[in-house]
């Protein structure tokens, strides 16, 4: 295994982390809700008395922060290699995994893995593994890339 | 209140988000790469998030309601089931495909252009078809 050191920025992504896991932390406790941004999102197609609101305010802050952000500095540059096709497909994937799959990155990967949850634990190395394999393939075994 | 305070959950998520630069699909694919130039940097994302939330669910552990009166929802489920590995598999499969998962597509969508807004909008798609699928099931179980 080849670290890319070049590209490696480990204190602003200990730095971003910590503030994840705040904002997940102070959902929590302030809220009494799991900040599992695949479960806010989709739990507005089955809505729930005094369950959209904040849902909404979430969600808002979240498409809001860059806007925040830009406010101080600039954004930093996003690179999105993946064509319409694969975005698509990818976002359909998304949505329909996170939903059986019960969370994302954030429910499982960050909150159910603080709450030591097994079944998050076993979601979490489920979708890495997928991840790894699909990269893997892309790059490797079909040389295209996304 | 509980609006504000979820407010400033989001705000300070998507904060964490672009800090990181995991709202940088080329970034978050740098990560799942094993075999080419590995970035760790989505590994001690998720590390730091992991860490700074576990004060939060300790807390959470020995108390009913949440600071604002609020019931605190925390997941029951226990069983590693099949719905939830084959969920995520799939899940992470799409997540390999184009670098976006759900918070970072949220927190591009109003900033990145179109590839992060056809990502959202197929993704709410997907949920849709889930959402449709389960009302299905329900009504087919109740009948």
């Amino acid at each position: 295994m080849d670290i890319d050191w070049f590209n490696f920025t480990p204190w602003s992504a200990l730095a971003g982390g910590l503030l994840i896991g705040l904002a997940a932390g102070g959902l929590l406790l302030f809220n009494g809700r799991v900040a599992g941004v695949s479960g806010i999102l989709g739990g507005l197609l089955h809505p729930a008395r005094g369950e959209t609101g904040w849902r909404l305010a979430f969600l808002a802050g979240l498409a809001l922060a860059p806007l925040l952000h830009l406010l101080a500095a600039p954004l930093p540059p996003a690179e999105v290699d993946a064509g319409w096709p694969a975005l698509i497909a990818s976002g359909l994937l998304v949505g329909i995994g996170t939903r059986y799959g019960g969370g994302c990155t954030s429910g499982h990967g960050v909150c159910g893995m603080a709450r030591g949850s097994p079944r998050s634990l076993a979601a979490t190395v489920a979708f890495m593994s997928a991840g790894f394999a699909v990269v893997y393939l892309l790059r490797h075994v079909f040389g295209s890339g996304p | 209140m509980k609006i504000l305070f979820a407010l400033w959950a989001g705000l300070l998520f998507g904060t964490g988000l672009i800090l990181s630069d995991m709202t940088n699909p080329a970034k978050v694919l740098a990560f799942l790469d094993l075999a080419g130039a590995w970035d760790p940097s989505l590994g001690i994302v998720m590390g730091g998030a992991l860490v700074a939330a576990m004060p939060a669910y300790a807390i959470a552990r020995r108390r009913r309601r949440s600071l604002l009166g609020e019931t605190l929802q925390l997941p029951t489920a226990t069983r590693i089931d099949r719905r939830l590995l084959l969920g995520s598999l799939v899940f992470g499969g799409g997540w390999g495909l184009a670098g976006y998962c759900p918070g970072p597509a949220l927190a591009s969508v109003l900033v990145g252009g179109i590839k992060p807004l056809l990502f959202v909008v197929a993704m709410v798609a997907g949920m849709a078809v889930y959402a449709l699928l389960e009302r299905r099931d329900a009504q087919r179980a109740a009948a």
